[in-house]
Protein backbone atom coordinates (compact mmCIF):
# COMPACT_ATOMS: atom_id res chain seq x y z
CA UNK A 1 0.00 0.00 0.00
CA UNK A 2 2.90 2.05 -0.26
CA UNK A 3 3.07 2.99 -4.25
CA UNK A 4 1.06 4.65 -6.46
CA UNK A 5 -0.21 1.79 -8.40
CA UNK A 6 -1.45 -0.26 -5.07
CA UNK A 7 -3.74 3.08 -4.71
CA UNK A 8 -4.89 3.00 -8.41
CA UNK A 9 -5.60 -1.41 -7.82
CA UNK A 10 -7.29 -0.24 -3.79
CA UNK A 11 -9.64 2.02 -5.61
CA UNK A 12 -10.32 -0.27 -8.35
CA UNK A 13 -11.38 -2.77 -6.06
CA UNK A 14 -12.87 -0.78 -3.94
CA UNK A 15 -15.56 -0.02 -6.89
CA UNK A 16 -16.98 -3.39 -6.61
CA UNK A 17 -18.08 -2.85 -3.07
CA UNK A 18 -21.42 -1.76 -4.52
CA UNK A 19 -23.67 -5.33 -4.85
CA UNK A 20 -25.45 -3.72 -8.29
CA UNK A 21 -22.36 -2.01 -9.38
CA UNK A 22 -20.39 -5.88 -8.48
CA UNK A 23 -23.43 -7.45 -10.35
CA UNK A 24 -23.29 -5.16 -13.79
CA UNK A 25 -19.46 -6.27 -13.66
CA UNK A 26 -20.28 -9.87 -13.05
CA UNK A 27 -22.50 -9.12 -16.20
CA UNK A 28 -19.97 -8.24 -18.68
CA UNK A 29 -17.66 -10.58 -17.40
CA UNK A 30 -19.99 -13.04 -18.68
CA UNK A 31 -20.06 -11.86 -22.09
CA UNK A 32 -16.23 -12.98 -22.36
CA UNK A 33 -14.54 -11.54 -24.94
CA UNK A 34 -17.46 -9.98 -26.32
CA UNK A 35 -18.14 -6.53 -25.67
CA UNK A 36 -21.35 -6.10 -23.95
CA UNK A 37 -24.00 -2.91 -23.91
CA UNK A 38 -26.04 -1.32 -21.36
CA UNK A 39 -29.75 -3.15 -22.40
CA UNK A 40 -28.02 -6.00 -22.05
CA UNK A 41 -26.57 -5.30 -18.64
CA UNK A 42 -29.97 -3.55 -17.43
CA UNK A 43 -31.76 -7.02 -18.51
CA UNK A 44 -29.66 -8.97 -16.64
CA UNK A 45 -29.74 -6.82 -13.60
CA UNK A 46 -33.25 -5.95 -13.94
CA UNK A 47 -32.85 -2.48 -13.45
CA UNK A 48 -33.00 0.99 -15.62
CA UNK A 49 -30.98 1.39 -18.38
CA UNK A 50 -30.08 4.29 -16.87
CA UNK A 51 -28.70 3.21 -13.56
CA UNK A 52 -26.90 0.52 -15.49
CA UNK A 53 -25.22 3.16 -17.98
CA UNK A 54 -23.83 5.10 -14.37
CA UNK A 55 -22.68 1.94 -12.71
CA UNK A 56 -21.05 0.77 -15.89
CA UNK A 57 -19.17 4.10 -16.44
CA UNK A 58 -18.18 3.91 -12.88
CA UNK A 59 -16.56 1.02 -13.41
CA UNK A 60 -14.61 2.44 -16.51
CA UNK A 61 -13.34 5.09 -14.71
CA UNK A 62 -12.23 3.07 -11.75
CA UNK A 63 -10.24 1.11 -14.37
CA UNK A 64 -12.16 -2.56 -14.24
CA UNK A 65 -14.29 -2.21 -17.81
CA UNK A 66 -12.71 -1.04 -21.13
CA UNK A 67 -15.34 0.74 -23.99
CA UNK A 68 -15.73 0.31 -27.37
CA UNK A 69 -18.37 1.27 -29.84
CA UNK A 70 -20.24 -0.71 -32.88
CA UNK A 71 -23.24 -0.73 -34.55
CA UNK A 72 -24.83 -3.61 -33.65
CA UNK A 73 -26.79 -5.74 -36.00
CA UNK A 74 -30.42 -6.67 -36.02
CA UNK A 75 -31.54 -3.35 -34.55
CA UNK A 76 -34.52 -1.19 -35.83
CA UNK A 77 -36.48 1.82 -34.84
CA UNK A 78 -34.90 5.06 -33.99
CA UNK A 79 -31.07 5.07 -33.37
CA UNK A 80 -30.43 1.67 -35.13
CA UNK A 81 -27.65 3.73 -36.74
CA UNK A 82 -26.13 5.06 -33.86
CA UNK A 83 -23.02 2.70 -32.95
CA UNK A 84 -23.46 1.63 -28.93
CA UNK A 85 -21.31 1.97 -25.98
CA UNK A 86 -20.32 -1.80 -25.45
CA UNK A 87 -18.44 -2.75 -22.16
CA UNK A 88 -15.65 -5.41 -22.07
CA UNK A 89 -13.25 -6.43 -18.99
CA UNK A 90 -9.83 -5.13 -18.83
CA UNK A 91 -7.27 -7.68 -19.62
CA UNK A 92 -5.18 -6.93 -16.83
CA UNK A 93 -5.64 -7.47 -13.00
CA UNK A 94 -6.24 -5.53 -9.94
CA UNK A 95 -4.89 -6.79 -6.89
CA UNK A 96 -4.25 -5.17 -3.29
CA UNK A 97 -2.39 -6.56 -0.01
CA UNK A 98 -2.45 -5.35 2.97
CA UNK A 99 0.16 -5.26 4.44
CA UNK A 100 2.13 -5.12 0.60
CA UNK A 101 3.34 -8.77 -0.14
CA UNK A 102 4.89 -9.59 -3.75
CA UNK A 103 3.88 -12.50 -4.84
CA UNK A 104 4.04 -11.30 -8.31
CA UNK A 105 7.62 -10.26 -8.26
CA UNK A 106 8.45 -13.68 -6.32
CA UNK A 107 6.49 -15.57 -9.46
CA UNK A 108 8.30 -13.93 -12.00
CA UNK A 109 11.78 -14.47 -10.46
CA UNK A 110 10.93 -18.02 -9.87
CA UNK A 111 9.75 -18.30 -13.41
CA UNK A 112 12.80 -16.78 -14.96
CA UNK A 113 14.89 -19.26 -12.90
CA UNK A 114 12.94 -22.24 -14.07
CA UNK A 115 12.83 -21.30 -17.50
CA UNK A 116 16.92 -20.59 -17.65
CA UNK A 117 17.98 -23.91 -16.24
CA UNK A 118 15.31 -25.98 -18.28
CA UNK A 119 13.30 -26.95 -15.14
CA UNK A 120 10.06 -27.20 -17.09
CA UNK A 121 9.51 -31.03 -16.48
CA UNK A 122 9.83 -30.41 -12.45
CA UNK A 123 7.43 -27.50 -12.65
CA UNK A 124 4.76 -29.89 -14.82
CA UNK A 125 5.10 -32.53 -12.44
CA UNK A 126 4.47 -30.30 -9.64
CA UNK A 127 1.60 -28.98 -11.40
CA UNK A 128 -0.09 -32.51 -12.28
CA UNK A 129 0.73 -33.41 -8.65
CA UNK A 130 -1.73 -30.34 -7.59
CA UNK A 131 -4.26 -31.18 -9.84
CA UNK A 132 -4.49 -34.64 -8.74
CA UNK A 133 -5.07 -33.03 -5.12
CA UNK A 134 -8.10 -31.39 -6.08
CA UNK A 135 -9.81 -34.64 -8.57
CA UNK A 136 -12.97 -33.21 -10.16
CA UNK A 137 -16.03 -35.18 -10.43
CA UNK A 138 -17.45 -32.06 -11.98
CA UNK A 139 -15.00 -30.48 -14.31
CA UNK A 140 -16.36 -27.14 -15.12
CA UNK A 141 -17.38 -26.65 -11.65
CA UNK A 142 -14.12 -27.24 -10.05
CA UNK A 143 -12.69 -24.75 -12.96
CA UNK A 144 -14.76 -22.04 -12.17
CA UNK A 145 -13.77 -22.66 -8.40
CA UNK A 146 -10.46 -22.04 -9.61
CA UNK A 147 -11.27 -18.64 -11.56
CA UNK A 148 -11.13 -19.72 -15.27
CA UNK A 149 -14.33 -18.87 -16.70
CA UNK A 150 -15.21 -21.90 -17.94
CA UNK A 151 -18.04 -22.39 -20.72
CA UNK A 152 -18.96 -25.93 -21.25
CA UNK A 153 -20.85 -27.84 -24.33
CA UNK A 154 -21.59 -30.97 -24.75
CA UNK A 155 -18.07 -32.35 -25.52
CA UNK A 156 -16.50 -29.08 -24.93
CA UNK A 157 -15.23 -26.89 -22.16
CA UNK A 158 -13.39 -23.92 -23.13
CA UNK A 159 -11.83 -21.48 -20.53
CA UNK A 160 -12.57 -17.87 -20.78
CA UNK A 161 -10.21 -16.69 -17.84
CA UNK A 162 -6.52 -17.17 -17.53
CA UNK A 163 -5.70 -17.25 -13.88
CA UNK A 164 -1.82 -17.27 -14.69
CA UNK A 165 -2.61 -14.39 -17.39
CA UNK A 166 0.36 -12.04 -16.21
CA UNK A 167 2.93 -14.78 -16.01
CA UNK A 168 1.40 -16.97 -18.94
CA UNK A 169 2.29 -13.06 -21.52
CA UNK A 170 5.77 -13.36 -19.59
CA UNK A 171 6.80 -16.92 -20.12
CA UNK A 172 4.06 -18.99 -22.63
CA UNK A 173 5.52 -22.06 -23.20
CA UNK A 174 6.82 -22.86 -19.37
CA UNK A 175 3.48 -21.37 -17.59
CA UNK A 176 1.07 -22.66 -20.32
CA UNK A 177 2.61 -26.18 -19.77
CA UNK A 178 2.40 -25.78 -16.25
CA UNK A 179 -1.19 -24.91 -16.75
CA UNK A 180 -1.63 -27.95 -18.72
CA UNK A 181 -0.12 -30.46 -16.59
CA UNK A 182 -2.55 -28.97 -13.72
CA UNK A 183 -5.45 -29.09 -15.64
CA UNK A 184 -4.56 -32.01 -16.81
CA UNK A 185 -4.23 -33.48 -12.86
CA UNK A 186 -7.35 -32.30 -12.15
CA UNK A 187 -9.76 -34.19 -14.43
CA UNK A 188 -6.90 -37.79 -14.25
CA UNK A 189 -9.68 -40.57 -14.04
CA UNK A 190 -12.23 -38.52 -15.82
CA UNK A 191 -14.53 -38.66 -18.85
CA UNK A 192 -12.53 -35.01 -20.29
CA UNK A 193 -9.26 -34.84 -21.67
CA UNK A 194 -7.23 -31.51 -21.10
CA UNK A 195 -5.05 -29.86 -24.34
CA UNK A 196 -3.61 -27.31 -25.50
CA UNK A 197 -5.59 -25.51 -27.82
CA UNK A 198 -4.54 -22.00 -27.59
CA UNK A 199 -6.46 -19.49 -28.95
CA UNK A 200 -6.46 -15.48 -28.47
CA UNK A 201 -8.55 -13.95 -25.86
CA UNK A 202 -8.94 -16.90 -23.70
CA UNK A 203 -6.85 -19.50 -21.74
CA UNK A 204 -4.56 -22.03 -24.44
CA UNK A 205 -6.30 -25.08 -22.32
CA UNK A 206 -9.83 -26.71 -23.99
CA UNK A 207 -11.13 -29.92 -22.49
CA UNK A 208 -13.38 -32.67 -24.56
CA UNK A 209 -15.38 -35.39 -23.65
CA UNK A 210 -13.17 -38.87 -23.98
CA UNK A 211 -14.89 -40.65 -26.69
CA UNK A 212 -16.75 -43.80 -25.18
CA UNK A 213 -16.32 -46.21 -27.74
CA UNK B 1 -0.17 2.46 -41.86
CA UNK B 2 3.61 1.14 -40.30
CA UNK B 3 6.51 1.29 -42.66
CA UNK B 4 8.17 -1.36 -40.27
CA UNK B 5 8.11 -5.22 -40.09
CA UNK B 6 9.23 -7.10 -37.56
CA UNK B 7 12.16 -9.32 -37.85
CA UNK B 8 12.67 -12.13 -35.74
CA UNK B 9 16.12 -15.06 -35.05
CA UNK B 10 16.24 -17.80 -33.01
CA UNK B 11 19.23 -19.86 -32.22
CA UNK B 12 18.96 -22.97 -30.51
CA UNK B 13 21.45 -26.06 -29.76
CA UNK B 14 19.58 -29.71 -29.54
CA UNK B 15 20.52 -32.43 -27.60
CA UNK B 16 21.84 -34.30 -30.12
CA UNK B 17 22.16 -33.45 -34.18
CA UNK B 18 19.16 -33.36 -36.59
CA UNK B 19 19.31 -37.42 -37.43
CA UNK B 20 19.59 -38.46 -33.85
CA UNK B 21 16.12 -40.23 -32.89
CA UNK B 22 16.19 -38.75 -29.59
CA UNK B 23 15.31 -35.25 -31.59
CA UNK B 24 13.15 -37.51 -34.45
CA UNK B 25 9.68 -35.65 -33.10
CA UNK B 26 11.45 -32.27 -33.25
CA UNK B 27 12.80 -32.58 -36.76
CA UNK B 28 8.85 -34.26 -37.72
CA UNK B 29 7.12 -30.79 -36.27
CA UNK B 30 9.76 -28.75 -38.30
CA UNK B 31 8.19 -29.01 -41.74
CA UNK B 32 4.64 -28.91 -40.15
CA UNK B 33 5.74 -25.76 -37.87
CA UNK B 34 6.93 -24.18 -41.60
CA UNK B 35 4.16 -24.37 -43.31
CA UNK B 36 1.67 -23.35 -40.19
CA UNK B 37 4.20 -20.03 -40.72
CA UNK B 38 3.86 -19.92 -44.17
CA UNK B 39 0.07 -19.66 -43.98
CA UNK B 40 -0.42 -17.50 -40.64
CA UNK B 41 -1.57 -13.63 -41.28
CA UNK B 42 1.48 -11.16 -41.63
CA UNK B 43 3.69 -13.42 -42.24
CA UNK B 44 6.26 -11.87 -44.92
CA UNK B 45 9.26 -14.08 -44.93
CA UNK B 46 11.52 -16.80 -43.58
CA UNK B 47 14.93 -18.14 -44.29
CA UNK B 48 14.48 -21.26 -45.89
CA UNK B 49 17.72 -23.77 -45.56
CA UNK B 50 18.35 -23.43 -49.47
CA UNK B 51 19.27 -20.12 -48.88
CA UNK B 52 21.83 -20.45 -46.74
CA UNK B 53 25.35 -20.04 -47.71
CA UNK B 54 27.68 -22.07 -45.38
CA UNK B 55 30.57 -20.78 -46.86
CA UNK B 56 29.62 -17.07 -45.52
CA UNK B 57 28.65 -18.80 -41.79
CA UNK B 58 31.44 -17.34 -39.46
CA UNK B 59 33.61 -19.58 -37.28
CA UNK B 60 33.25 -23.46 -37.84
CA UNK B 61 29.55 -24.71 -38.01
CA UNK B 62 28.63 -27.12 -35.40
CA UNK B 63 25.33 -29.11 -36.56
CA UNK B 64 23.60 -29.12 -33.02
CA UNK B 65 23.09 -25.70 -33.28
CA UNK B 66 20.20 -24.34 -35.35
CA UNK B 67 18.41 -21.23 -36.61
CA UNK B 68 14.98 -19.78 -37.32
CA UNK B 69 15.15 -16.43 -38.99
CA UNK B 70 11.58 -14.78 -40.14
CA UNK B 71 10.32 -11.39 -40.80
CA UNK B 72 6.53 -10.61 -39.92
CA UNK B 73 4.46 -7.20 -40.64
CA UNK B 74 3.80 -6.95 -36.97
CA UNK B 75 4.94 -7.67 -33.24
CA UNK B 76 1.02 -8.60 -33.05
CA UNK B 77 1.47 -11.00 -36.09
CA UNK B 78 4.71 -13.10 -34.81
CA UNK B 79 3.10 -13.40 -31.22
CA UNK B 80 0.03 -14.73 -32.50
CA UNK B 81 1.65 -17.33 -34.30
CA UNK B 82 4.35 -17.97 -32.15
CA UNK B 83 2.51 -18.34 -28.73
CA UNK B 84 -2.02 -18.36 -30.27
CA UNK B 85 -1.23 -21.61 -32.59
CA UNK B 86 -0.41 -25.09 -32.38
CA UNK B 87 2.98 -23.47 -32.35
CA UNK B 88 2.48 -23.43 -28.22
CA UNK B 89 2.37 -27.02 -28.08
CA UNK B 90 5.45 -27.55 -29.99
CA UNK B 91 7.25 -24.69 -27.93
CA UNK B 92 6.13 -26.47 -24.67
CA UNK B 93 8.35 -29.39 -26.07
CA UNK B 94 11.38 -27.89 -26.26
CA UNK B 95 13.38 -29.33 -23.17
CA UNK B 96 12.90 -32.40 -25.02
CA UNK B 97 14.90 -31.55 -27.63
CA UNK B 98 17.23 -28.33 -26.54
CA UNK B 99 19.67 -27.85 -24.37
CA UNK B 100 18.30 -25.27 -21.90
CA UNK B 101 20.56 -22.05 -21.45
CA UNK B 102 22.26 -22.70 -25.32
CA UNK B 103 19.08 -20.79 -27.26
CA UNK B 104 18.71 -16.74 -27.91
CA UNK B 105 15.77 -15.26 -29.49
CA UNK B 106 15.73 -11.13 -30.78
CA UNK B 107 13.31 -8.89 -32.48
CA UNK B 108 14.76 -6.48 -34.05
CA UNK B 109 12.68 -3.64 -36.86
CA UNK B 110 13.32 -3.59 -40.09
CA UNK B 111 12.18 -1.14 -42.95
CA UNK B 112 9.20 -2.88 -45.13
CA UNK B 113 10.46 -4.26 -47.79
CA UNK B 114 14.46 -5.12 -46.47
CA UNK B 115 15.23 -8.92 -45.88
CA UNK B 116 17.64 -9.28 -43.04
CA UNK B 117 21.21 -10.95 -43.50
CA UNK B 118 22.36 -13.53 -41.30
CA UNK B 119 25.46 -11.76 -40.66
CA UNK B 120 22.81 -8.33 -39.73
CA UNK B 121 20.51 -11.08 -37.50
CA UNK B 122 23.65 -12.33 -35.57
CA UNK B 123 25.02 -8.83 -35.12
CA UNK B 124 21.45 -8.06 -33.35
CA UNK B 125 21.73 -11.37 -31.34
CA UNK B 126 25.38 -9.93 -30.14
CA UNK B 127 24.14 -6.42 -29.14
CA UNK B 128 21.17 -8.23 -27.03
CA UNK B 129 23.31 -10.01 -25.21
CA UNK B 130 25.98 -7.42 -24.56
CA UNK B 131 23.94 -4.57 -23.99
CA UNK B 132 20.48 -6.07 -22.87
CA UNK B 133 16.99 -5.17 -24.72
CA UNK B 134 16.73 -1.95 -26.35
CA UNK B 135 14.83 -0.72 -29.47
CA UNK B 136 17.59 -2.55 -31.98
CA UNK B 137 17.63 -5.77 -30.27
CA UNK B 138 14.76 -6.90 -27.93
CA UNK B 139 12.50 -10.07 -26.65
CA UNK B 140 8.52 -10.53 -26.37
CA UNK B 141 9.28 -9.80 -22.96
CA UNK B 142 10.33 -6.43 -23.01
CA UNK B 143 9.22 -4.51 -26.23
CA UNK B 144 10.35 -1.41 -28.07
CA UNK B 145 8.18 1.08 -31.03
CA UNK B 146 9.82 0.96 -34.16
CA UNK B 147 11.72 4.24 -34.89
CA UNK B 148 13.48 5.48 -37.66
CA UNK B 149 17.17 6.75 -37.06
CA UNK B 150 16.75 10.24 -37.96
CA UNK B 151 13.75 10.92 -35.31
CA UNK B 152 15.83 8.68 -32.77
CA UNK B 153 17.19 11.27 -29.92
CA UNK B 154 20.17 11.33 -28.66
CA UNK B 155 19.04 12.64 -25.48
CA UNK B 156 15.55 13.22 -24.39
CA UNK B 157 14.44 16.57 -24.62
CA UNK B 158 13.38 18.69 -21.65
CA UNK B 159 9.77 18.56 -21.69
CA UNK B 160 8.49 22.53 -21.40
CA UNK B 161 7.03 23.28 -18.16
Amino acid sequence: MTTSENWDDLAAVTALSDGVRRSAYQAVADGGPEPVGRDEVADTLGVGRTLAAFHLDKLVDAGLLQVSYARRTGRSGPGAGRPAKLYRVVPWEHSVSVPPRAYRDAAEMLAEAVDRSGADQALYEVAREQGRREPASDPAAALAERGYSPVAGPDRIELRNCPFHRLAEQFPPLICGMNLALVDGMVAGSEWTARMDPAPGRCCVTLCKNKSD
Amino acid sequence: MTDFHLAQMNVARLRAPLEDPSVAEFVAGLDLMNELADRSPGFVWRLKEEDVDEATLPGPRDPAVIATMSVWESLEHLRAYVYQSAHLDYLRQRRDWFVPGGSALVLWWVEAGHIPSLHEALKRIHRLSTEGPGPEAFTFRQTFSPRPPAERPEILPARPA
